[in-house]
């Protein structure tokens, strides 16, 4: 506490009245005594919470990295070596691999543009409804409140022909989850409808940011109803949109259950998890199933970075970073 | 720049609870007024009405004299200054201070002059490149004018645009929203519940009570001719002293002695109709340490003994509290202000008096003190309904 409140003063400071020579190294060693004490009490807390982050996430993470650099399949555990990088060219190299990261792509870059859209109708709906909000609020949040798999299965029910209702009479009869761009789409719809709510939660948080004032001050000044919201209320709410879209990237990008449930990854609909877990659960070849986790570990690290750095998301947590 | 006229101006909301009930008022083109009363009286809604952020439910509202009740805010040519200043966080003070005549598709070269022209009036241009967020409250304040000033509208509507400043600065932004005003000759409503701003500002006043007008008029006559006893009570500072008395014979008995009606006070109240039990009003400068008083000068008053509470040196002047013997003078009006200014949380009973005297005063904290009034400045209430018996107007 006391650290942040220093590094406050400090800052403002220094930004009014320029640096103040002489002064603040005098501070500075004055402080570090009770300082170090702080600090050292500070690690004493976290430590039990890195330990445990070390178990249950360090510990994997390098053991995949590890397994990936081996020739490790469990149907022929004599032939174990260690091959460097040669399971990365391998996975690299192969076409199912790619075809499954350009349909992850896909899925993920259209359910979260679709979502945003949808989410932010939702959200204003939420943000004025008047009369009614409770009810609004808790029937727009019921698909995000249903298991994904049962959500899942539901949807695969309504797209079988001759028993679905969907099936019946969007598609009229064919069956849409066989063909890969219709399955591909049917996913990519049961991804929206049920992850929209979340968004839309997290958008209508952002909303609450945008003083009313912010707008009437907008509507004097001759903004229209549309105006208002692009150049008021969304740049003010900039940062909580982009944390909404972080999230949900991050989220979409490892779609694996409706597609479990829906095509299991046939006709070329894998995305990279399902892929990776039918190299490592079913197939048991732990070299390759664990190269392919630590790629989509570095993808999911990589949309972070982007988003963290390039676009200034505010880190989760962290605060004052989606200002600059 | 034009004239506004709200016609029995009537705000309901749905839930049936009436803000602003027939307001009438006439706003001259160029003038400024000032709408003024305790939180709740209406004020704000009254304004909001002019600027179109809440409909009118019944009457009229002429903007240069064109009915204006449906038209949207953006489509009245006003502008206003938010008591939270409301500028944009992501822009800068030229973004923020532009974005009225982007709108407005106005040319770039012209947003240019017109942008610099306002900072420069408002002592803005060395700011110009800088975020809300990096500005004081006093720059951030400034902004918020400029961005009104830079479309040149019709009026300008201010929703207690100072409020958020420390005293002193308040004080100063004061001075210079009243020069900025004249200097561009815009009509202006300016919403305060500050007395003094109300005072030192507008050209005529507007006293607002629970969404209906008081009375409307310049501030020196809204303070030597209150209509009522809100308006009385709520103009001037500090506020005047009212003491319960009763009419007899041609005199006022009351706790400070019997006063005699002057001939002014007795004409006034002839067409009146006035009750037997009065409440008298008497201004803090109306009375004098009889010391300091000229004999001949202190037949035409009354002279009364009592202990000096509290005596408080402003350097210019003394200001002298007194607690009377007797009851208080009580009226919904009075009860009201009194919970306005918060007095019902301080305790003490009786009666208390303020006056404002000389500093060359020999008056003691604590020790008995003559104190003289002036008997022909005496207003006179009826308590039943707060109007002025002797008002002039």
């Amino acid at each position: 506490m006391s650290h942040a409140v220093n590094a406050d003063t400090a800052g403002t400071a220094g930004s009014d009245a320029g640096p103040t020579p002489g002064l603040s190294p005098k501070a500075k060693a004055a402080l570090s005594e009770g300082k170090k004490a702080e600090r050292r009490l500070g690690l004493l807390l976290c430590a039990p919470a890195i330990l445990i982050m070390a178990a249950v996430a360090g510990w994997p993470i390098v053991y995949s990295l590890w397994l990936s650099l081996q020739r490790y399949d469990l149907k022929f555990p004599d032939r174990t070596e260690f091959v460097g990088l040669e399971n990365y060219v391998t996975v690299l190299s192969n076409p199912y691999w790619w075809n499954a990261m350009w349909v992850t792509v896909l899925i993920t870059v259209v359910s979260v543009a679709v979502e945003l859209v949808l989410g932010m109708a939702l959200a204003l709906i939420m943000h004025r409804t008047l009369v009614g909000r409770g009810i609004v609020r808790t029937s727009t949040l019921i698909p995000y409140g249903i298991v994904t798999v049962v959500a899942a299965f539901s949807w695969r029910y309504a797209w079988t022909p001759g028993t679905g209702y969907l099936a019946e009479t969007v598609a009229g009869g064919d069956p849409v989850l066989t063909e890969k761009i219709p399955a591909i789409m049917v996913v990519t719809l049961a991804e929206i409808w049920k992850t929209t709510p979340f968004m839309a939660l997290l958008l209508m948080a952002g909303l609450a940011l945008v003083p009313d004032d912010l707008l009437k001050a907008a509507a004097m000044d001759g903004a229209s109803a549309w105006q208002r919201f692009t150049k008021v209320m969304v740049p003010v709410m900039k940062p909580a949109i982009l944390v909404a879209l972080l999230f949900r990237t991050l989220d979409a990008f490892r779609i694996f259950d409706n597609l479990f449930v829906l095509t299991a990854g046939s006709q070329g609909t894998s995305s990279v998890s399902m892929l990776t877990y039918n190299n490592l659960i079913k197939g048991l070849n732990l070299g390759i199933g664990s190269t392919m986790s630590v790629l989509i570990f570095i993808a999911v690290a990589i949309i972070a970075f982007v988003f963290v750095k390039l676009f200034g998301t505010a880190a989760p947590g962290g605060d004052g970073g989606g200002r600059r | 720049m034009a004239e506004i006229v709200l016609d029995s101006v009537t705000k309901q909301y749905p839930d049936g609870a009436v803000a602003v009930r027939d307001v009438d008022i006439e706003i001259a083109d160029g003038e400024f007024i000032i709408l003024v009363g305790p939180s709740g009286c209406g004020k704000s809604t009254t304004l909001n009405m002019i600027a179109g952020l809440e409909d009118i439910t019944s009457g009229e509202l002429r903007i240069g004299g064109e009915r204006v009740n449906e038209r949207a805010p953006k489509d009245r040519d006003i502008a206003m200054v938010f008591q939270s200043y409301a500028l944009y966080p992501h822009m800068t003070v030229k973004e923020n201070m532009a974005f009225p005549l982007r709108l407005a598709k106005v040319d770039d070269a012209t947003v240019e002059k017109k942008v610099r022209d306002a900072a420069e009036i408002l002592d803005l241009t060395q700011h110009l490149d800088r975020k809300p967020s990096n500005l004081s409250g006093g720059q951030r304040q400034r902004v918020a004018m400029g961005r009104a000033i830079v479309r040149n509208p019709k009026a300008f509507l201010m929703d207690e645009p100072l409020s958020n400043l420390d005293a002193k600065l308040r004080v100063q932004m004061r001075t210079s929203v009243s020069r900025l005003q004249k200097q561009l000759g815009t009509t202006t409503v300016y919403v305060t519940h500050d007395q003094t701003e109300a005072m030192t500002l507008g050209d005529r006043v507007v006293v607002m009570r629970g969404g209906a007008v008081q009375q409307i008029g310049a501030p020196q006559f809204l303070y030597d001719n209150p209509a009522n006893l809100f308006v009385a009570g709520f103009i001037g500072s500090p506020a005047m002293n009212f003491v319960p008395a009763a009419l007899e014979h041609g005199v006022l008995r009351s706790a400070l002695g019997d006063v005699p009606l002057t001939d002014r006070v007795r004409g006034l109240l002839e067409g009146a109709d006035a009750p037997r039990e009065v409440i008298m009003g008497l201004r803090p400068e109306h009375f004098e340490d009889a010391r300091l008083v000229d004999e001949a000068v202190r037949a035409k008053g009354v002279t009364f003994t009592d202990h000096v509470d509290v005596l408080e040196s402003m350097g210019s002047d003394k200001f002298a509290y007194f607690s009377l013997q007797g009851e208080q003078a009580t009226s919904a009006e009075l009860a009201e202000l009194a919970a306005d200014a918060g007095a019902a949380d301080v305790p003490g009973g009786g009666v208390s008096l303020v006056a404002r005297i000389a500093a060359t005063s020999t008056a003691v904290e604590g020790e008995p003190a003559d104190i003289w009034f002036d008997a022909d400045k005496v207003q006179l209430f009826d308590p039943a309904n707060g109007r002025n018996l002797t008002y002039s107007g």
